[in-house]
């Protein structure tokens, strides 16, 4: 476990600005405690200085996730961001979709947000702008294999387009169709010192 | 008769008396030999043999070993004594008679087959010592620091001083080093076909610790946040057309309403989606704006009947 460096800060703040914005100066600086980014395995994890300090006490190898986890840098050191992720951001998002009711199992396994499944969507949403899908009812969804989404066509334009069907929100891949679902299944020992 | 046998008592008993208190003091023609550690008296006087056939020979056998003990006990009493639990302890020397072996002396053990194989082959043991006097390298070695204070410059690394003997790591790094010692710092020296790329060359990466100095990473994190958003552009291009575009859109409508619907109905040219109705945010953002613009301008109140639907 160790923090990231700059070069590493600078792509994860770009990857979360996408989502929250400016925002990101309320998940660095909190109110309520110290919290800070350490990167374990390739894995960015998102803990609390009280639970960092117990889990250096956890050797590496037996080490398994701490925190939250944020996401991860890939071979090539691009950010992905995880699910497990969203209770943070959806809190700090700028542009929100909200998906009717009737299209919301649709997009929870995979497919499209359509013109026609369109509840709500925040004014001015920029095309290709990063956005968190809500339900209905204010919960944030993400769906599987491809947790964040963005918007291909700004929300202008959506307005008048013709066809009900138009794709709205396009998921944003990030892993193969392959991967298993997010909630893994480790197969370290166990030790894992979560929030 | 009973005075004679009172008599007789009292000199049975002056005589047990006697008995009693003979002299410690015994006389002796040759002085005893002692080894007290094996607590032994050798007596070494010749035997009176008159004497021995006079006497009962039991009382003269009795008296004569009363006699040597009591000179061993002196002897022993001669010794310094000590107080072990109310009793009274003598300290005994080491013995001085050699006594014979219990047990017969060891036999050679017989030689192990790596012993028995080296006397064979005339094998002996050689010791190794660590350090070698190298006497080439201490003299390059000197005469590099000599170079090296004389043009002010450092001694180079181990491994490219020349050695009588290198090893491979030596030779390997004294390579890599050469390779890299190159107008373009090795950029363009080609390997030899089996070569490998040199790995762990250079410093390790070095990390901050894992339990810092939370304030100061906090304020990096947020200095690096301030210089982020300081690169984004002020002005969003995007937003910026968008917005105009939308202006725009509001005072067609408005402008139309003003002059009536019938007019605007009969009229119905739908140029593409480029200026789609009244150029209402056509196409995407950036080249849209003013295609949009122009066919909007250009097609005024005709075609309002569709935007209207849309609205």
């Amino acid at each position: 476990m160790r923090p990231l460096t700059d070069d590493e800060t600078k792509t994860m703040f770009e990857k979360l600005s996408k989502y929250i914005g400016e925002n990101i100066k309320h998940l660095v600086d909190r109110p309520d405690g110290t919290y800070c980014f350490r990167l374990h395995n390739d894995r960015v994890y998102y803990i609390s200085e009280t639970i960092l300090k117990l889990a250096t006490n956890i050797s590496r190898g037996k080490l398994v996730s701490v925190g939250t986890c944020f996401g991860k840098f890939t071979k090539t050191i691009k950010f992905r961001l995880h699910i497990t992720a969203l209770d943070f951001l959806a809190p700090y998002a700028k542009f929100k979709v909200w998906v009717k009711p009737g299209q919301e199992q649709s997009f929870l396994y995979g497919n499209h947000v359509l013109k026609s499944g369109l509840g709500r969507i925040t004014e001015n949403t920029n095309q290709y702008q990063g956005v968190v899908v809500y339900s209905m009812a204010d919960v944030p969804l993400v769906s599987w294999p491809s947790p964040f989404t963005y918007c291909p066509l700004s929300n202008q334009i959506s307005q008048h387009i013709a066809l009900p069907l138009h794709i709205l929100s396009i998921i944003q891949s990030n892993q193969s169709t392959y991967s298993p679902p997010p909630s893994h299944t480790v197969h370290y020992p166990i030790k894992s010192v979560n929030i | 008769m009973a005075a004679c046998s009172i008599e007789d008592v009292l000199a049975k008993a002056e005589q047990d008396e006697a008995e009693k208190l003979k002299s410690i003091t015994v006389q002796k023609e040759l002085d005893l030999e002692f080894d007290i550690g094996n607590l032994v008296a050798y007596d070494k006087n010749r035997i009176d043999i008159r004497q021995f056939r006079e006497q009962k020979k039991d009382d003269f056998l009795r008296s004569l070993a009363r006699d040597n003990t009591q000179l061993l006990i002196n002897e022993i009493w001669k010794h310094p004594t000590e107080r072990v639990e109310e009793v009274i302890v003598v300290k005994l020397p080491e013995p001085t008679t050699a006594l014979p072996r219990e047990k017969p002396p060891p036999k050679p053990r017989p030689p192990t087959k790596w012993e028995e194989f080296a006397k064979l082959k005339g094998i002996q043991k050689k010791k190794k010592t660590n350090l070698v006097w190298d006497d080439v390298a201490k003299n390059e070695l000197h005469r590099l620091r000599n170079i090296a204070r004389a043009q002010k410059i450092k001694v180079p690394g181990v491994g490219l001083t020349p050695t009588a003997q290198q090893s491979t790591t030596d030779l390997s790094r004294a390579v890599n080093v050469a390779k890299v010692s190159t107008a373009s710092a090795g950029k363009f020296q080609d390997r030899l076909p089996k070569e490998k790329a040199p790995r762990n060359t250079g410093k390790k990466r070095k990390f901050q610790p894992v339990i810092g100095n939370f304030s100061s990473e906090k304020q990096r994190q947020l200095d690096l946040l301030k210089v982020m958003d300081s690169k984004k552009p002020r002005l969003d291009v995007n937003k910026a057309v968008n917005k105009q575009m939308r202006e725009d859109d509001r005072e067609e409508s408005a402008a139309k309403f003003r002059k009536g619907g019938k007019k605007g109905r009969k009229g119905g040219h739908f140029s593409g989606k480029g200026g789609g109705g009244k150029g209402k945010g056509g196409g995407k953002g950036k080249g849209g704006g003013g295609k949009g613009r122009a066919g909007g301008k250009g097609q005024g109140p005709p075609g309002g009947k569709k935007g209207a639907g849309k609205r």
